[in-house]
């Protein structure tokens, strides 16, 4: 199958590897990846802070870039769940149409289309997933904490596939860590003490690694643990999947 | 200027007692998935919840007329508020008429709106607010940080000190039991002597022309029976069309709210004690303009349980107080922009959008969602600040044109790794508390077209 990669901005711009990382996994389930060249980000750092109307152009640099593949994958499940709310384009109305029913978030892609049940991948560590809410309240990629309905977690099968690894459960399971776009400067100090309660309950609970499948979540709580010169790292899902 | 950024940056200053707020709050939370996993049919209840108050929302027209028609005929006297200001006057001439300066209160959100005690207090009024947390925020001249826990941002040796000074229980005494019989002795004087009771209204009744009111004190019961005067205020979307869809509702408000089964009282009024008058005050202020407005008339199915605010990270960690309105919270923030656009701008930018507000509540409204929406209407408004306006543009122009994007990208990391004091300071919100990532030499496009193309 034929799979644009859609890399968000922040990644491709700080986080290379976990992009590297993502192609590796799906070229090794077997999908013929293109990257195109062209693309930049799905607009929602103007959307979301009030902004929509500006994101228009990003929007149809996006249908141009991603309307000729069999699915849109995208390490990231709040850009993800953007692109299949709000992605809108007035010369090409078909084709947004498309892509938002094809876009997938990467795990749930893993999970949902590729039918992972095996990964040949080793990863000795404690490892805390952070539930990012975006992929798990808006794409429904984990239960939610707030329903009464089975848990179930696609990013914390994925992970118990691996060699090794031990997932720690937290005390809070699926907190937001207070990132939330512009939110993240404009209320600085909420966010701040969101960010250093999220990576408090993962310290508590004795984790090495805080993985999760939205980078910019694991950027801010990067930043507090580094602020706080702990060794425990931040590492994209992708990133652990391809420890092979 | 005083927003939610300033009010919650203080709040942060003590961040012990962030822990505390947090904590106390995340606990309620807890209580509440516990009462709820206890129901297998819940998220049916809340799905039917949501649908009669569409159905009631849809007709209230009807409703309203018929819940009038039928009020009237049990005997309660039916008054028609357009606004705050309305509300107030029709409060205050039954009680110029009945010559009565000192009231007691029981708990209403409506009247917080309204600001009603203030309004009273202006024209020579006692009130006296007899739900225990409310009376404690009264004695310290600070407003609800929270509807259903009006106090919860008092720690209980504030609240001994408080009492110290008020009802003069002994200094240093914080026990909870101690106080709390203090205030009862307190507030029964007041219901024995005073005439004139006030309440708020949980649910009005089309159907019966009656009325329920959900308290776990008792004290509006008390207040009314005692009561020569029985004014209740209620918002105009408090209705629900029949009886038996209290059932509905009365599972839901209290597990959501505090993780009871059910409020200790819920009592209804159906007609005047003998000898008593009873007064309903209808109030619009606002809500048939937020039912003009496709996207937001959700919120008007709100049943106050406070589930929303217990649950909302934001609001855990920046207090009630930090919202500036009768109505804190992620409810708040998307019911005050319909009030006053320009002055609670702030508030739907509040938020992570995380949505776990519109996950816990009864009714389903779609909170984080109309936070969303709000953004965009104080927008076009023109209600965000010119700056930021004018990045948001460059940001847009940038991520528009891909050759524009990978110079800036890579202008950007070249200064970040070489000049790195430039966004390594104070200026930059970010760094204040937390590292920025390190910047990689190339990005991922330039990897890609290296090695794959
Ligand atoms: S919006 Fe929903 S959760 Fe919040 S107070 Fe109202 S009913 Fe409760």
């Amino acid at each position: 199958m034929n799979v644009g990669l859609f890399i968000p901005c922040y990644v491709d711009q700080f986080y290379p590897g976990v992009a590297i990382a993502t192609l590796q996994l799906l070229e090794k389930f077997g999908c013929r990846v293109t990257y195109p060249p062209g693309q930049t980000c799905c607009g929602q750092p103007m959307a979301n802070s009030g902004y929509e109307h500006l994101s228009d152009s990003c929007s149809t640099l996006f249908v141009k870039n991603f309307s000729s593949f069999d699915y849109i994958v995208c390490p990231s499940g709040s850009c993800t769940l953007h692109i299949k709310d709000h992605l809108n384009d007035d010369a090409s109305a078909a084709n947004a149409g498309n892509i938002r029913k094809r876009i997938y978030e990467l795990s749930e892609f893993m999970t949902d289309i590729l039918k992972v049940e095996k990964l040949s991948a080793c990863f000795p560590f404690k490892v805390g997933l952070h539930q990012s809410c975006h992929g798990q309240r808006g794409l429904y990629i984990s239960q939610m904490s707030e329903l009464v309905a089975e848990p179930f977690s696609k990013p914390g099968r994925l992970l118990q596939m691996v060699d090794g690894l031990e997932l720690v459960s937290l005390g809070r399971s699926d907190e937001c860590c207070g990132f939330g776009g512009t939110f993240c400067v404009a209320e600085e100090a909420v966010s701040v003490k969101m960010g250093k309660d999220r990576v408090d309950d993962h310290l508590k609970n004795k984790v090495e690694v805080i993985t999760g499948a939205d980078m910019s979540c694991l950027m801010h709580m990067e930043g507090i643990l580094k602020r706080q010169k702990s060794t425990v790292r931040v590492m994209h899902i992708a990133e652990i999947l391809t420890q092979w | 200027m005083v927003n939610h950024v300033s009010l919650s940056e203080t709040f942060n200053k003590d961040e012990e007692r962030v822990n505390w707020h947090d904590e106390t709050l995340w606990w309620v939370r807890q209580k509440r998935d516990k009462a709820v996993w206890q129901i297998p049919e819940w998220e049916e209840l809340r799905d039917m919840a949501s649908q009669i108050k569409m159905n009631a929302l849809s007709n209230l027209h009807d409703y309203l007329l018929q819940f009038e028609k039928n009020a009237l005929a049990n005997g309660m006297v039916v008054h028609w508020a357009a606004d705050a200001d309305e509300h107030n006057d029709i409060v205050y001439d039954i009680l110029a008429k009945n010559k009565v300066e000192r009231i007691v209160k029981s708990k209403s959100m409506l009247t917080e709106e309204c600001h009603l005690n203030h309004f009273l207090a202006k024209k020579g009024i006692d009130v006296i607010d007899t739900d225990l947390g409310e009376r404690i925020v009264q004695l310290a001249e600070e407003a609800p940080s929270h509807i259903v826990l009006p106090c919860i941002h008092k720690k209980k040796e504030e609240i001994g000190e408080l009492f110290h000074r008020f009802l003069n229980t002994p200094e240093g005494n914080a026990d909870p039991q101690f106080l709390t019989a203090a205030a009862r002795i307190h507030l029964r004087e007041k219901f024995m002597t005073r005439r004139v009771a006030i309440t708020g209204v949980n649910f009005a009744i089309a159907e019966t022309g009656e009325f329920v009111i959900c308290t776990n004190e008792g004290n509006a019961d008390m207040g009314a029976h005692l009561s020569d005067i029985h004014i209740a205020c209620m918002g105009i979307e408090k209705l629900i069309p029949q009886r038996e869809h209290l059932s509905v509702f009365l599972r839901l408000l209290a597990r959501s709210a505090t993780g009871q089964p059910v409020t200790t009282y819920s009592s209804h009024f159906v007609r005047p004690l003998p000898g008593q008058e009873l007064h309903i005050v209808l109030v619009d202020n606002g809500r048939t303009r937020q039912l003009g407005r496709p996207d937001f008339r959700n919120s008007l199915k709100c049943i106050r349980c406070g589930a929303c605010m217990n649950t909302c990270p934001v609001y855990r960690r920046s207090g009630g107080h930090s919202y500036h309105n009768a109505i804190a919270g992620p409810i708040g923030a998307i019911l005050a922009p319909n009030l006053d656009m320009k002055e609670y701008a702030d508030l739907p930018f509040a938020s992570t959008l995380c949505g776990s507000c519109s996950n816990v509540c009864p009714v389903k409204i779609d909170i984080h969602q109309q936070l969303y929406k709000w953004r965009q209407v104080l927008t076009k408004e023109g209600h965000t600040p010119a700056a930021k306006t004018a990045a948001m543009k460059v940001m847009a122009g940038t991520l528009s044109r891909p050759a524009v994007y990978r110079f800036a990208g890579k202008a950007g990391r070249w200064f970040m790794r070489n000049i790195p004091w430039l966004t390594n300071n104070r200026f930059n919100p970010w760094y204040k508390q937390r590292d920025m990532p390190a910047p990689p030499k190339e990005s991922f496009g330039d990897w890609y077209r290296k090695n794959k193309r």
